[in-house]
């Protein structure tokens, strides 16, 4: 049976001039309709650049060196930059760390959705606006129409990034891609966009992906989560599973890492150390050095990526 | 407010706003005929509270409560407009430039930012050991290194790296030596201002064990400043909440996470993403957050509060005590409404 979308082996490599360095390695997951996901891991993981290279949005010096991607059956991934451009933001949409690479300060809220929409869609200016309201009304913008007049600099935090998911949804997207979409608000205005993408996905069956350093949000909101490594996914499941029984020794740190996943005052489960930096991987597992059960083995060899127990995925010798 | 046993730091009403109206031109304005207008941002509003020997009181609310002012106040870094600050019995919100000094190394300050908050020119010897001289000018070169060194290991970098520059640190590392800094002049109060906020969780572990760590070690009381409350449910014994400038509640953390009073700590308590529990309903808030600049009439919470009354919206609500040591600032609680 075929997945709305498939990643498979995905590698991308940026060339720079003392030699190429791998981002990301041999990345694969898949989603179905309706169905989200989320990608963990710390800064540098290579979340971003994954959400990237399924759009191919990925600009020189980087590029995909390997593996392929398949949306609804057909491998996009060896699709032109042209052709490329009619899935990008109307049947994929992405919503980036960064708030200004969708939102133009120049223009207002009104103009930047009429015309994301006439760009893909041969429709009226007056069909446009019916839509735009549409869909801000779908994100619960308080007076809708007082918004489209509005500049990006006149909202709020929350309301900024509202319209932005508004902007996503334009085209009525199989797949969303959130990068971060909570990451500068407060936690009230967090809780009320996680339940706001939580109810597009049901009530749409559409697909999500939410990128996150943010693992109490991950677990909230999503299915099944992939925790990324120095650029590799290590550990890949259902979400409960994942949070109550992980596997990989990463993943067990990472969560008691976090305060509240212990007795207050007690010490937190610290991992010593820190993620290499991509020109440093060390050989073998790549989480070797700061990991307490790694062993001879863990230096010369990469762990196989494999399924482990309770239907979890993980790359480990040792479990 | 009363207290068993003196505390160390004690903030009395409290008020810092800034004037951002500008040139005079900026000021004009044109409503029924010319006149002046002047903008302030009223950051903190009238806050209370104390801090005992030995406690971690962790100041929490979102972005642009006051949270910053506040510590800057308190650090004599800005001067309040109104209210008092003692500490050690001491008041000394209104002290010269000279009669700060002493209190500048009891009262240390470690900035959330490890990348803007280090000198990029200097080393770490350099960064440790002015602060250190100017304190101690009898102080020999060797005692000077030695110190360094020793409170480098006690933060846990190595002192091999003590002629290293900022940028050859990880982040993690960085925030290491700005603690460091905050150490160096053997202070018995520090004020963190989001010392975790920049760093990946694994490395946040390591930073927020190593404080706890030297709490305990060195007699440290704490003054902690995060938007993070579960940080905040891990490290502190006593938490103030901070909205608009003004405290909603101070309790005890245990207390404030158990049975939080005030309905904005029960808000920003029911939003917080709690791993592998499954997602409970949060309590939404109408309206939006309004600004420090046109401060709402009365409690300064009643545009988003779904209890807000008449009173609320007209008389600012007193910052009781009830039985349990916990101070409440909310006419719903003093009367006893049915608030959910
Ligand atoms: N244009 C580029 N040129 C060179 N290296 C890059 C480029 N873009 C990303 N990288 C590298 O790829 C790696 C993965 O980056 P990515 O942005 O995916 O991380 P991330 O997991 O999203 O981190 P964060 O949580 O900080 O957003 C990083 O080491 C980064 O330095
Ligand atoms: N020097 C200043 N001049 C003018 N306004 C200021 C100044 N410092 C702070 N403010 C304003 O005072 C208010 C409180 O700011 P503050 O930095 O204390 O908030 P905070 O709680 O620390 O927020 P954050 O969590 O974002 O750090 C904000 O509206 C801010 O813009
Ligand atoms: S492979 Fe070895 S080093 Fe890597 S996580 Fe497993 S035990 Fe640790
Ligand atoms: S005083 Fe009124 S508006 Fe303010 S928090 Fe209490 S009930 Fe709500
Ligand atoms: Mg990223
Ligand atoms: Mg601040």
């Amino acid at each position: 049976m075929s997945h709305l979308l498939e990643v498979r082996d995905l590698e991308v490599k940026f060339a720079l001039r003392s030699g190429d360095i791998t981002a990301i390695d041999g990345v694969s997951f898949n989603l179905d309709p309706g169905e989200r996901l989320g990608i963990v891991g710390e800064s540098g993981a290579g979340k971003s650049v994954t959400g990237f290279a399924i759009i191919n949005l990925i600009s020189k010096p980087g590029y995909i060196s390997r593996g392929s991607i398949y949306f609804e059956g057909n491998e996009i991934s060896a699709y032109s930059l042209a052709r490329m451009r009619k899935i990008r933001g109307n049947r994929i949409s992405m919503i980036f760390q960064d708030p200004m690479m969708t939102l133009n300060p120049v223009y207002t809220i009104g103009f930047q959705m009429i015309e994301t929409l006439q760009a893909h869609r041969n429709i009226s200016k007056t069909q446009a606006r019916a839509i735009a309201l549409d869909k801000l009304k779908k994100v619960y913008i308080p007076s809708p129409e007082k918004r489209l007049s509005q500049y990006p600099h006149e909202l709020s935090g929350g309301m900024r990034q509202r319209i932005i998911i508004a902007i996503s949804l334009l085209a009525d997207p199989a797949i969303i891609i959130a990068d971060e979409p909570t990451t500068a608000l407060d936690v009230t205005i967090q809780a009320e966009i996680m339940d706001l993408l939580q109810e597009l996905c049901e009530r749409d069956r559409m697909g999500l992906i939410l990128i996150t350093h943010d693992l109490g949000v991950v677990s909230q909101v999503t299915e099944k989560i992939a925790v990324m490594y120095a650029g590799k996914i290590i550990e890949y499941g259902p979400t409960e599973t994942v949070v109550h029984h992980p596997v990989h020794p990463y993943t067990i740190g990472l969560i008691g890492s976090i305060p509240g996943s212990i007795e207050p005052g007690k010490d937190l489960k610290q991992i010593p150390g820190m993620m290499p930096t991509l020109t440093n991987i060390p050989p073998g597992c790549a989480f070797n050095p700061r990991c307490e059960l790694a062993a001879d083995i863990c230096t010369k060899k990469t762990p196989v990526f494999e399924e482990k127990q309770n239907g979890i995925m993980a790359a480990c010798h040792m479990k | 407010m009363t207290t068993h046993q003196t505390p160390l730091l004690t903030v009395e009403n409290v008020v810092k706003h800034f004037d951002i109206s500008g040139g005079f031109l900026d000021q004009l304005a044109f409503k029924g005929g010319i006149h002046l207008e002047k903008t302030t941002v009223k950051a903190v509003n009238n806050v209370s509270l104390f801090v005992n020997k030995g406690e971690t009181l962790s100041v929490v609310g979102e972005s642009g409560c006051g949270k910053s002012t506040l510590a800057r106040v308190i650090l004599g870094l800005y001067r309040p407009n109104s209210g008092k600050i003692f500490y050690d019995g001491q008041r000394i919100d209104h002290l010269s430039h000279e009669q700060w000094l002493p209190y500048r190394r009891k009262m240390q300050m470690i900035f959330q930012d490890p990348y803007a908050s280090l000198n990029p020119r200097k080393t770490v010897r350099q960064t440790l050991e002015e602060p250190l001289r100017f304190h101690n000018p009898k102080m020999t070169a060797q005692e000077a290194v030695d110190k360094v060194a020793y409170v480098m290991e006690q933060v846990g970098v190595d002192p091999a790296w003590i002629g290293r520059y900022p940028h050859e640190f990880s982040g993690g590392q960085r925030q290491r030596i700005s603690i460091a800094r905050g150490l160096i002049l053997d202070p018995n109060f520090i004020v963190a201002d989001e010392p975790v906020s920049a760093l990946d969780v694994s490395i946040q572990a390591q930073i927020l064990n190593l404080l706890m760590d030297l709490r305990e070690k060195h007699d440290l009381t704490y003054l902690f400043i995060t938007h993070d409350l579960s940080v905040v449910r891990h490290i502190s014994s006593r938490v103030a909440v901070l909205y608009l400038g003004t405290v909603c509640e101070l309790a005890s953390a245990k207390d404030l996470f158990e049975s939080p009073r005030h309905p904005y700590t029960r808000a920003l308590l029911s939003a917080i993403p709690r791993i592998g529990e499954k997602k409970a309903k949060h309590i939404k808030l109408k309206g939006e957050v309004p600004t420090p600049v046109n401060l709402p009439s009365g409690c300064v919470f009643h545009g988003r509060c779904v209890y807000a009354r008449d009173r609320c919206r007209k008389e600012f609500p007193r910052f009781n005590e009830l039985s349990n040591s916990t101070f409440v600032s909310c006419h719903g609680v003093e009367e006893g409404w049915d608030l959910g």
